[in-house]
């Protein structure tokens, strides 16, 4: 009988602890959900310090209004964040939300978020559903949508005059968009298609698959530790050499490149931004963020900062007055910062319109490996679902 | 059934339920229904969805306890039964919602009580067939063949892509019931409640009956049960059913709380921390599974609101409990209190 | 041809299982515990030889540095949370070794951060041979079946050559006779979690440079492991063998061919997804398959 009793005081002791965070009134809290336990914690830490960075250069304030981040870890569980979600919304009355890496807890979280009549910006996870006949007024994408990333690598194929691909992605919801979006521009033929698993080790059997249909090159879907194996075999395979590869940002960034070293060599990305930028703004981030972290930034960092930067540039835009939710979102719309990408502005669905550049693989004058942005692809690019989406 | 007496004198502990025992389970109950209110004077709302997490975990864990505490069948695949649950719920609305019908044949429901009873049902009919496959194993093939089971379900819905495959299924709202607002935290936290309580006194019933003293006699010797003309494999197959229809309530359950149903609900891992949830609260006693469940899930929130690295503490916790404590948490609290 | 290359990939994928499972299937068929935090050891084996290899640029410094952290690492646990579980049920085990695998990848996190790790190929591994008019195999692989099937060789010569073997032996099949000998079963014990763990340690020290060395990287292979195990039969090192060839088998050939046999009965993305399931669910079907079959046996000989 004692459990029932020792329940409730277990109750009361997590009460004890969710009221510890006090603060004071004028500051603006800001929601960080994020993945930082697990196989993808460090995409959710180089957003989290994304954002944190860009609060820091601005002495504690956003836009000049001063905000307090709370900043809590989903583990990738989507029933998880809607919990931290729910706790955040009802004990801290948090208005504005962030961080969310994945799709699937986006998935999850987002609609409670805008149930409640908060705000949500992604600096990562851009699935189609909110993008289409789902968007909300209050749901705003900095980073891109998911199916523009592969548009993209599509798009370079072209431009490299690829006649034929093997297309290979992991198999769960992002891959498959992936393929869509990739085939949406790409116009030569399709060598082949491989689905491989979350958690595969090996792709031997897929070697031996791409390698029999011979294609012109390999696009390939393969984010975080996954990707790491695959270029490091493709590498061992004997097919970095015979075969280039084309893929999108995702499946090669700044950690995987320091993590493969010379098993990149020569690889096409497609990406919206990238270290060697040249402009103010992101000559002055990635020296903020390499004096501060002492790591390569990677694209995720770049998207928590800029997603940092357009909530300031809208908090400073009402004043940092959230009370009426027209006037946030007008501010919002308006995307009055200087991105790290260059142009940047919001769609008709909230979603980015930018560009995109074709990066490769290459070695510096150090001999250190490094991404070099080469061209500029698609110009002003939006989404495929825009047009779907009525407020 | 000389067994049957022998079985309650030994461990009568178990079994007797003198009637103080019933007054504090009755007002434990009453303070347990004014959580929601105390949640709001305290404002601190969130309480409300964190006690009904509880609870829906509590329903899972303490189905997991009558096979594996009672009944000694170490299953490694319970969270198969917690997702097929869910995902009952979950395409019964996606088909209500698009006014289309599973296999064109059945129409979809956004009817709690319905979904709750086709989760209920189906959920039984997926432990028979599991269970009447893997009971004919023992010991640690019966924990890696229900894993085998558990891994199988899991890769077929991760491969549907017409229920949203890796990524989930998604419900825009939660499920209704008839003359009450179950899409109101509140009357859902008391809709938790009541059918917690409920399968706590089901729980009860089963354990006091003659079943339970069967299955707990085959847990403690197979042999002279059998001597006596008991056939094992039906007896534990019952069990199996039983608990994997209570898995499948506290999916559904689950599933139409998050207005979320995912493969994530029955991955390895999830059947893993139902097992935590039993052991740490004490397997084979009534109250532990819900005790395990309430001190799991409050850890989690607790450390994690504190530190990032919580795993970390949350594991030498884990490890600290289990070193020092034989029978968990309420073996912990009867020797506090002198029992 | 390709299909000669698919087997062989697929012998290559067992003989890595059969590293993590001939550890696996010693320390259970012996003490009778049951270890979670096995891929734990896998991924500090790695850590240690990416860590060392990066220090020293040494390939065998690296290969000693992974071997020696994971052994130790193996006896440290098994000295400070295994040995109080002997005595108790599998349900404590599960569960300690569980808290162990929590406290070890979050520790992992907390030290090195939570970038996966840069390990380098050694040049002279890193290209590929012509086995065979049209078969090109890369040469990291072979070795990968090389030391496989040393380290199958080497075991089944200890096991059936050696005092420590014989015990081994007896130990899987009569555990209270080999405590009632008079055997020193506390250091016996320590040394059989040793040598699983050096064994767990190997296998991650070989996956380094063709996986990502990265926290989590255990359990990925553990589950695996386990199912090769059980389809081995519980203790035994030849039947490890055997379930690891066979399950490596079954998953790359099934990933290999599904695809192309569903796409001639439905269209194509549909075929990859199902196929991709399918095949994933292959290795457990087999292990179901061997349990019942088993269990079949046993129901025969008993009546």
């Amino acid at each position: 009988m004692k459990s029932f009793n020792v329940a409730a005081m277990a109750v009361l002791a997590v009460q004890a602890a969710w009221a510890a965070p006090a603060s004071a009134q004028d500051e603006v809290k800001i929601g960080v959900i994020t993945s930082l336990s697990g196989p993808g914690g460090y995409l959710g830490q180089d957003i989290r310090d994304g954002i944190a960075l860009a609060v820091q250069l601005g002495g504690g304030k956003l836009g000049g209004v001063p905000v307090q981040t709370i900043v809590e870890d989903d583990g990738a569980k989507p029933g998880q964040g809607k919990q931290i979600v729910d706790r955040l919304l009802k004990n801290d009355k948090v208005k504005i939300f962030t961080g969310i890496v994945f799709s699937n807890v986006a998935g999850a979280t987002v609609p409670d978020v805008l149930d409640a009549g908060a705000f949500y910006v992604s600096p990562n996870a851009g699935p189609s559903t909110f993008a289409g006949k789902e968007c909300h007024p209050n749901y705003f994408v900095v980073s891109w949508q998911n199916d523009s990333l592969h548009e993209s690598a599509g798009q370079l194929a072209n431009q490299l005059g690829y006649k034929s691909v093997y297309l290979v992605a992991a198999n769960y919801q992002a891959g498959k968009d992936a393929l869509e979006g990739f085939k949406r521009f790409y116009k030569g033929k399709v060598a082949g298609e491989s689905f491989t698993r979350l958690d595969q080790t090996d792709f031997a059997a897929e070697f031996a698959q791409i390698r029999a249909a011979g294609p012109e090159a390999v696009f390939q879907f393969e984010p975080g530790g996954l990707g790491i194996a695959f270029l490091r075999q493709y590498q061992q395979a004997g097919l970095t050499d015979k075969i280039p590869m084309v893929v999108a940002a995702p499946s090669l960034d700044a950690v995987t490149l320091s993590v493969v070293g010379d098993a990149a060599l020569g690889v096409n990305v497609t990406s919206h931004w990238n270290s060697d930028f040249d402009n103010p703004a992101n000559k002055a981030f990635v020296a903020a963020w390499e004096q501060a972290y002492h790591r390569p930034a990677t694209y995720y960092a770049s998207q928590g900062y800029d997603t940092a930067m357009a909530i300031g540039a809208a908090l400073k835009g009402v004043g940092g007055k959230l009370d009426d939710a027209n006037a946030f979102r007008q501010a919002m719309m308006k995307a009055d910062f200087q991105s790290v990408r260059g142009s940047f502005k919001f769609g008709p669905n909230r979603h980015p319109v930018q560009d995109w550049y074709a990066l490769k693989v290459e070695k510096g004058a150090d001999g250190k490996l490094a991404l070099v942005t080469k061209s500029k692809i698609l110009s002003d690019h939006g989404d495929a679902y825009a047009k779907e989406c009525k407020f | 059934m000389t067994s049957d007496t022998l079985e309650a004198r030994r461990s009568g502990r178990t079994y007797a339920f003198p009637m103080s025992r019933i007054v504090i389970f009755v007002i434990a109950v009453a303070i347990l229904a004014l959580v929601p209110a105390g949640a709001t004077a305290l404002h601190m709302p969130s309480v409300t969805g964190f006690a009904t997490q509880v609870l829906i975990y509590a329903i899972a864990a303490m189905s997991l306890n009558l096979i594996l505490g009672y009944g000694g069948m170490v299953t490694f695949g319970h969270a198969a039964f917690f997702g097929v649950g869910g995902y009952v719920l979950g395409i019964l609305y996606q088909h209500s919602a698009q006014r289309s019908a599973f296999l064109a044949l059945v129409p979809g429901t956004d009817n709690l009580a319905v979904a709750l009873l086709a989760a209920v049902l189906i959920g039984a009919a997926t432990a028979a067939v599991i269970g009447s496959l893997s009971l004919r194993t023992r010991g640690v093939p019966f924990i890696m063949i229900t894993l085998a089971f558990a891994q199988m379900l899991f890769f077929l819905f991760v491969s549907l892509k017409t229920y949203g495959g890796d990524d989930g299924l998604m419900m825009r709202r939660r499920d209704v019931v008839p003359f009450v607002d179950a899409r109101d935290d509140i009357s859902y936290y008391l809709i938790c409640l009541t059918l917690a309580v409920g399968w706590l006194v089901l729980t009860w019933c089963l354990v006091r009956s003659r079943f339970g003293a069967v299955l707990s006699g085959l847990r403690q010797n197979e042999r002279r049960m059998m001597a006596i003309g008991i056939a094992p494999y039906r007896y534990r197959l019952v069990a199996f059913v039983i608990a994997g229809a209570g898995a499948a309530l506290a999916g559904a359950l689950m599933a139409n709380y998050l207005r979320f149903v995912s493969p994530d609900m029955m991955h390895w891992t999830k059947s893993g921390e139902l097992m935590m949830m039993v052991i740490l609260g004490g397997a084979g006693t009534l109250f532990g599974p819900i005790l395990g469940a309430a001190a799991m899930l409050a850890l989690e929130t607790a450390l994690a609101a504190y530190t990032e690295n919580w795993q970390f503490y949350l594991g030498i916790i884990l490890l600290a409990v289990v070193m020092t404590t034989r029978g968990g948490l309420s073996a912990l609290l009867d020797r506090a209190s002198g029992r | 041809m390709i299909i000669l290359e698919q087997i062989l990939n697929g012998v290559q994928f067992g003989l890595t299982l059969f590293l993590m499972s001939a550890g696996l299937t010693l320390i259970f068929g012996i003490m009778g515990v049951i270890n979670l935090a096995h891929g734990s050891l896998y991924m500090i084996g790695a850590y240690a030889a990416a860590l060392t290899a990066v220090r020293t640029g040494s390939v065998w410094l690296a290969l000693v540095g992974g071997l020696a952290a994971a052994a130790l690492g193996g006896i440290v646990i098994e000295f400070a949370v295994v040995r109080r579980l002997y005595a108790r049920n599998h349900l404590d085990q599960v569960l300690a070794t569980f808290a162990l695998v929590l406290i070890i990848n979050q520790g992992a996190n907390m030290l090195l951060g939570r970038q996966p790790l840069f390990v380098a190929m050694p040049p002279a591994l890193s290209g590929s041979v012509t086995l065979l008019p049209g078969l090109t195999y890369p040469v990291y692989r072979l070795l990968v079946i090389a030391v496989g099937a040393t380290v199958a060789a080497g075991l089944f010569a200890m096991i059936h050559g050696t005092r420590i073997g014989m015990l081994v032996r007896a130990g899987a099949t009569h555990r209270q006779m080999v405590r009632a000998l008079g055997v020193n079963v506390a250091l016996l014990y320590t040394a059989v979690f040793g040598i699983g763990a050096l064994l767990a340690g190997l296998a991650g020290v070989i996956a380094g440079p063709i996986t990502s060395v990265q926290v989590g990287m255990g359990e990925q292979v553990l589950i695996l492991a386990f199912v090769v195990v059980v389809i081995g039969g519980l203790g035994s090192v030849r039947g490890a063998f055997f379930g690891a060839i066979a399950a490596g088998l079954v998953d790359t050939l099934s990933r290999a061919f599904l695809p192309t046999l569903f796409r001639q009965i439905m269209d194509g993305s549909n075929a990859d997804a199902l196929a991709s399931g399918m095949s994933a669910i292959s290795i457990y079907l087999l292990m179901a398959l061997v349990l019942l079959m088993r269990s079949q046996d046993l129901l025969a000989e008993k009546s």
